[in-house]
């Protein structure tokens, strides 16, 4: 409908008043109506009465805050006018030709989630740990932030990077055995930055100086490097594992002070340091991109190769150059796996982390900051199994899984909508 | 012979047409001849003016695209036969003596190396030591049936490619065909064999196809990526048969408590294609036959041109009338028909024996190498989905009797792809001519030379 609108109002005449008319679009409406209807329908169908434990401290923690009893039923349908108060208001909004802001859809996903918390925990003996959630998010979202702020600049540059999975799994593999033998958690994680970007090296060599398609290379990079991988672990890891594949892991580092903050000191202050690495790599690599000249190399010969090369920038230099460190971002996020995750590496252990990760670039449309958000998105989502098992979830596990990415589906369709990528990405450049 | 090596000595013969000084017009069957004494290598007592005509036709083949093909795949059997090297136990204790008896180095690199691509040969195209023909043979039907879910599943990715489409989603897609064809293979009872087999397969095509179109339909009314849509569809199909699998009444056996279906009824079984000493079974004939229609499809029907333009330039097609967004869906729909199609086959004819949620096998990520090795064109799908196949063979024989890891059919496969879409790289390694530089368009040398620049 609002396509047809769309190319309406673009077919018009060119008059005064066509000039002023601003696009708006009835989607992101559509979606939040139609979320809150699944949401009321899902508390009418499986109706559920009891109490929720919502946990909010640990054990141990400096403050210490009583376990919130709310009853579950009300809270949920609360959350539900919260969520169709928000939809009004974004209604409301188009109406009158405006924007949805992000807030409203913030406040709309906080109630949404919330509500469904607790009508899912509703009637539990067990408490809903809120910190296990959220902490969890953080800690399954590395691989996949890291791996999409590599995506981010390798597509940034116009090199389309598939092959994030292929960086993460031979980053977890090589940091594994690196962090075996040396006893040493900092040098497995040099070590997976320098298979990361090997991964990348050879992207490179087939991508830019071959020319060969950056999908075909990407994918079958995948495919190479879980060969190759799981091909070694059976040969070699195995038949050595107390020495091979026995890794050194970061422990947890407290940062004093701040991780006695209630709910959010264990979430973001009690983590493993490639955790707080990752808070820093986000708003580094976005000022890297917008604030550099390096950045604006980088976009340049991303969006446009011919004009960069123009005025002088070495494309092919500059493309190296930016796969070589977006392979050494997503070579960080490998390292999650054997060395903060497990500790040992295991075949295929990324098991598609690099697809999601690609996913989460597409999704926080090629901007840093909001990939990585989307990757929190993703990490939230794989967590969220976790907890609900403890909880013992009403409906089907099954279907608590699939909730995360059915919102995905619908957030992209209706919120994100057509995303336009960098305009050379994919692109190899032929100079002439 | 093969249309690719007829076509490039045909250009010869025009290109050798034009210039008197190398070519006599009226001795065709002279060159006949050189062009056979060429194939069996060079010959010493040649006359200059042969020798010329030789060099020439030489560099015709050495600069042919499928000399380049030859050379991939030896490069990639090399870098396999240096993975084996270096982890084969055998290897490892005689190395360890090297400097001593250097020999038993090699002898054993020798049986390592050669055991293994002995048994890969032996495991996917025919058994020399089987004690009579049908077991010889038997190999190769192998390699045809692991080809067939690759051929179907391969189509259906290379025809989204050709749409300008990047189909991840194949895993999804072939498990809710899976779980079409095989509720109705077993849950459907009292209707005769070929009638049942077709309710089966149709069903299961049409899931497929329905998985896939709900990705086309986002992409053309929302603009949502399909990359992101497949593959989240990817997850949300695992858990949705993950729950049919483990919910009485649905999916799961009776009286079971395993996320397993139960058997295939006989009724709607894939009959065995050869006899039921083989495992191959009709599917492979499906599997052609798709290839017949994707080939007619793309090359011959209006629906296919739509899709090859929008796939080249979807702004050109829209300009030129066509309707994007309705190309987009259908073809998606027709390409999950085909990953459909590879999901019913597995479960009509691959897996009788019921299935859980792996019954994907991979499958869906598989075609997509299948695809590009393939070139997105269906004859192509098919030669590769045959070697694929091969490679699945042969690497469960060489990891039954050499105890090699199969995965490194999973290394041998990806190098040979990366290297035959790179043919400067093999040519570099190789040493082999540039048929770019004989051409004297002026054009196609200045690409060559800032192609170089671009590569320097």
């Amino acid at each position: 409908m609002s396509a047809d609108q769309r190319t309406a109002q673009l077919d018009a005449p060119l008059s005064e008043t066509t000039r002023t008319v601003t696009l708006v679009s009835w989607k992101s409406a559509g979606v939040l109506l139609a979320v809150t209807a699944l949401y009321a329908l899902l508390l009418l169908a499986v109706p559920h009465s009891g109490d929720t434990r919502f946990l909010l401290s640990q054990r141990g923690d400096f403050f210490q805050i009583p376990v919130i009893v709310l009853p579950a039923a009300p809270l949920a349908w609360a959350c539900g006018a919260v969520m169709l108060a928000a939809t009004a208001f974004v209604v409301l909004r188009t109406a009158r030709g405006s924007r949805t802001p992000l807030w409203v859809v913030a406040v709309f996903a906080f109630a949404g989630l919330t509500g469904f918390l607790a009508w899912a925990g509703a009637g539990s003996p067990r408490d809903l740990s809120v910190v296990g959630l959220l902490g969890g998010a953080v800690l399954w979202s590395v691989p996949f932030v890291y791996g999409a702020l590599g995506g981010v600049i390798g597509e940034r540059a116009g090199v389309v990077n598939i092959a994030i999975e292929a960086q993460l799994l031979g980053a977890a593999f090589t940091a594994g055995i690196v962090s075996s033998v040396t006893d040493s958690a900092l040098l497995g994680l040099a070590a997976a930055v320098l298979a990361g970007a090997l991964v990348s090296l050879v992207l490179g060599l087939f991508a830019i100086t071959y020319h060969v398609n950056q999908v075909i290379v990407g994918v079958v990079l995948n495919v190479l490097v879980v060969g190759l991988t799981s091909f070694l672990y059976s040969q070699v890891l195995q038949d050595d594992a107390a020495t091979l594949n026995s890794t050194t892991r970061f422990s947890s580092i407290p940062i004093p002070v701040l991780s006695d903050i209630p709910v959010l000191g264990p979430v973001l202050f009690d983590q493993p340091l490639l955790i707080y690495l990752m808070f820093l790599a986000v708003p580094a690599v976005w000022y890297a991109l917008n604030r550099t000249r390096w950045g604006l190399r980088l976009r340049a010969v991303g969006e446009h190769p011919k004009a960069a090369d123009t005025v002088g920038i070495d494309v092919v230099r500059t493309r190296y150059n930016a796969v070589l460190v977006a392979g050494a971002v997503a070579g960080l996020g490998g390292a999650f796996y054997t060395t903060v995750y497990l500790s040992q590496f295991g075949e295929n252990m990324t098991g598609g982390a690099g697809y999601i990760a690609l996913a989460a670039v597409i999704f926080g449309k090629w901007d840093p900051v909001r990939a990585a958000f989307a990757g929190l998105l993703f990490g939230f989502a794989s967590n969220l199994q976790n907890v609900l098992s403890v909880v013992g979830s009403p409906v089907p596990s099954q279907f608590m899984l699939m909730v995360p990415y059915v919102v995905t589906l619908l957030a992209v369709a209706g919120l994100v909508g057509r995303s336009r990528p960098p305009a050379a990405s994919g692109e190899p450049y032929i100079k002439g | 012979m093969n249309a690719p090596e007829s076509s490039s000595e045909e250009s010869s013969e025009q290109e050798a047409g034009r210039d008197p000084s190398t070519l006599d017009p009226g001795t065709a069957e002279e060159l006949e001849q050189e062009r056979a004494r060429e194939a069996t290598g060079p010959v010493g007592d040649a006359a200059p003016d042969t020798a010329s005509r030789l060099a020439k036709a030489l560099h015709q083949t050495m600069s042919s695209p499928w000399t380049v093909s030859v050379g991939a795949v030896v490069l990639a059997i090399v870098a396999g036969s240096i993975m084996i090297a270096f982890t084969d136990e055998e290897v490892k204790a005689a190395s360890a003596y090297f400097f001593a008896r250097p020999a038993d180095t090699f002898v054993a690199l020798g049986q390592a190396i050669g055991g293994a691509y002995a048994a890969l040969f032996r495991g996917s195209v025919v058994n020399l030591q089987a004690p009579d023909l049908l077991t010889a043979i038997r190999p190769f039907t192998e390699t045809l049936n692991y080809a067939t879910p690759l051929i179907a599943a391969g189509l259906g990715v290379a025809l989204a490619f050709r749409a300008g489409l990047f189909n991840i989603g194949g895993q999804g897609q072939m498990l809710v065909a899976a779980a079409a064809a095989g509720w109705v293979g077993f849950g459907v009872s009292g209707v005769p064999f070929p009638l049942h087999l077709l309710m089966a397969l149709v069903a299961g095509i049409a899931a497929g196809a329905l998985w896939a179109g709900l990705a086309g339909l986002l992409k053309a009314r929302t603009g949502a990526h399909e990359v992101i849509v497949t593959i989240m569809l990817n997850y949300v199909a695992f858990y949705l048969i993950s729950y049919l699998l483990a919910t009485p009444g649905l999916l799961q056996a009776p009286g079971s408590s395993n996320p397993k279906t139960p058997p295939t009824a006989e009724t709607a079984q894939l009959p065995p294609l050869i006899g039921d000493r083989f495992n191959l079974h009709w599917g492979f004939v499906l599997a052609l036959l798709a290839v017949v229609f994707v080939w007619w499809l793309l090359s011959r029907s209006s629906a296919g041109f739509a899709f090859r333009a929008v796939g080249e330039n979807p702004r050109a097609a829209r300009v030129a009338g066509i309707d994007t967004g309705r190309a987009t869906v259908s073809s998606m729909l027709v390409a999950g028909g085909l990953v459909g199609l590879a999901g019913a086959s597995q479960v009509l004819g691959g897996v009788t024996t019921g299935f859980s949620s792996d019954i994907d096998a991979g499958i869906g990520f598989d075609a997509i190498t299948v695809a590009l090795l393939g070139g997105s064109n269906p004859w192509g799908v098919l030669a590769a989905g045959i070697l694929f196949g091969a490679f699945k063979a042969g690497g469960s024989t060489m990891q039954a009797s050499q105890g090699i890891p199969s995965d490194i059919v999973l290394v041998v496969q990806s190098l040979i792809v990366l290297f035959i879409a790179a043919p400067p790289l093999i040519r570099a390694i190789f040493r082999l001519p540039d048929p770019n530089r004989r051409r004297t368009s002026k054009k196609k040398t200045k690409a060559t030379r800032a192609r170089k620049e671009a590569a320097a």
